[in-house]
């Protein structure tokens, strides 16, 4: 009988190693991918005008072709928040959960193995290879709190590791995994050459913007100005786009630095208010927040210092506001000077 | 035969193939979806989930930024074996 796993397939070349190395001894696998809001790849490159003449393919999606293997990718959004707002064991460098995040989703993994009909799952998790969730200590933590136990399998590291059911049942041949651990990449590098992969994503940083300092600061600066740790979709789509300007607690702007981005930024007019230079060109502008005249006028100020007017007397900028009539307001650009750092974020 | 639409603008890659492949799940061999999206990376990844599920697709049209694919349902295949 032929055994089905299902591989938690990230894109990178430990998930496709390790779903080959099973491929290999016969056992059908099919990928599963579950999209965040967090993921690196894809929406900033979507959004960047300079991008689009060349789109940047789905990594998960290239290796599920690789191994002709089906994918699956889950929108685990919604449920991820919890992740994100409350991990039990904490963050790691920056906002990332990643002990919690890896239950989470080996734990989704479980439950579509019961729904799908798979017999286990695995992972390309290596013993050492991440500070925070890939610890010989944390290995077990993960298998026992998402629910997998024992239908966990990590091919990479299977040796140093107790044999898990797949082995024990004799549907893989423990022999035939692996044993490694650390940092060094040079043991996935020389069984990728000895399995015929030529190529591979080699993704930068860590696999979401959770691991990015300057990303994190965005995401507190969001929970501290709305005094609750929550968000939607589109507050973490937005983090990733333009210049953040929080020149007063209430309020902040997202400046658009080129094309592609005031575009994207324009898809947003009709939920929330946006400032748009009108008298020189500029940059597409969304306030995020409750703003009064006040606010208006110094928002319009910074708007007008990013256009191509910010040395003329004076800028006018167009003020939409969801459900209401634009209106225009005529301003002085704000100086070089006068924008303080400290409202950049 | 049903042919549904799935309007996917202003998503970004991978909702669009997120919705597609959700609005597939509920349909049958030679059933047809027409998406409609704005994400350039549709151009790659729409007709790469097709692929991987044996599904085929079709450009239909790129005009003032949307991208129109039709996808056919075909008949759900074994993986292939690993060469
Ligand atoms: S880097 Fe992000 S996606 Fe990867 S394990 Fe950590 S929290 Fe999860």
């Amino acid at each position: 009988m032929t055994r089905k796993a299902l591989a938690l397939i990230s894109g990178g070349l430990d998930s496709m190693l390790a779903a080959r190395v099973v491929q290999e001894q016969g056992v059908q696998v099919e990928g599963v991918n579950f999209f965040t809001g967090f993921c690196v790849e894809g929406h900033t490159h979507a959004i960047r005008k300079q991008s689009q003449t060349r789109p940047k393919r789905n990594n998960a999606l290239w290796v599920a072709e690789q191994l002709g293997i089906k994918l699956h990718i889950v929108d685990v959004v919604d449920e991820y928040k919890d992740v994100v707002l409350n991990p039990k064991h904490g963050y790691g460098a920056n906002l990332n959960p990643c002990l919690d995040c890896k239950i989470f989703m080996v734990g989704k993994a479980v439950e579509k193995v019961r729904d799908w009909g798979f017999d286990f799952i695995l992972t390309g998790e290596v013993v050492g290879q991440r500070p925070m969730s890939q610890r010989k200590q944390t290995m077990p933590v993960i298998s026992k709190e998402s629910g997998a136990e024992g239908l966990l399998l990590r091919p990479l590291s299977a040796l140093n590791l107790p044999a898990t059911k797949p082995e024990l049942e004799g549907w893989v041949d423990r022999e035939r995994l692996y044993g490694f651990s650390g940092r060094s990449r040079k043991p996935q590098i020389a069984l990728a050459r000895r399995l015929g992969i030529q190529e591979w994503a080699q993704p930068a940083g860590g696999c979401c913007f959770l691991t990015d300092a300057n990303y994190t600061v965005k995401l507190q600066d969001l929970w501290a100005s709305r005094q609750q740790r929550q968000y939607e979709l589109d507050d973490i789509l937005l983090l990733k786009v333009g210049r953040h300007i929080r020149p007063r607690p209430h309020f902040k702007l997202i400046v658009a630095r080129e094309e592609g981005e005031g575009n994207y930024l324009n898809g947003y007019r009709r939920m929330y208010t946006y400032l748009d230079s009108v008298s020189h060109p500029g940059p597409m502008t969304l306030i995020d927040g409750q703003v009064d005249e006040d606010d208006l006028e110094l928002a319009a100020r910074i708007v007008a210092r990013y256009s191509q007017g910010r040395n003329a007397g004076s800028v006018e900028v167009e003020v939409g506001r969801p459900g209401a009539p634009p209106l225009r307001l005529r301003v002085t650009p704000f100086g070089s000077e006068e924008i303080p750092r400290e409202w950049m974020l | 035969m049903t042919r549904l639409a799935v309007d996917a603008r202003r998503l970004l890659c991978p909702l669009p193939v997120i919705r597609l492949q959700d609005q597939v799940a509920q349909l049958r061999h030679g059933d047809q979806v027409i998406i409609i999206a704005t994400d350039p990376g549709v151009k790659l990844d729409i007709p790469a989930w097709c692929r991987v599920h044996g599904h085929s697709a079709s450009l239909l049209d790129e005009t003032d930024g949307e991208i129109r694919f039709l996808v056919t349902v075909e008949a759900a295949p074994n993986p292939p074996k690993p060469t």
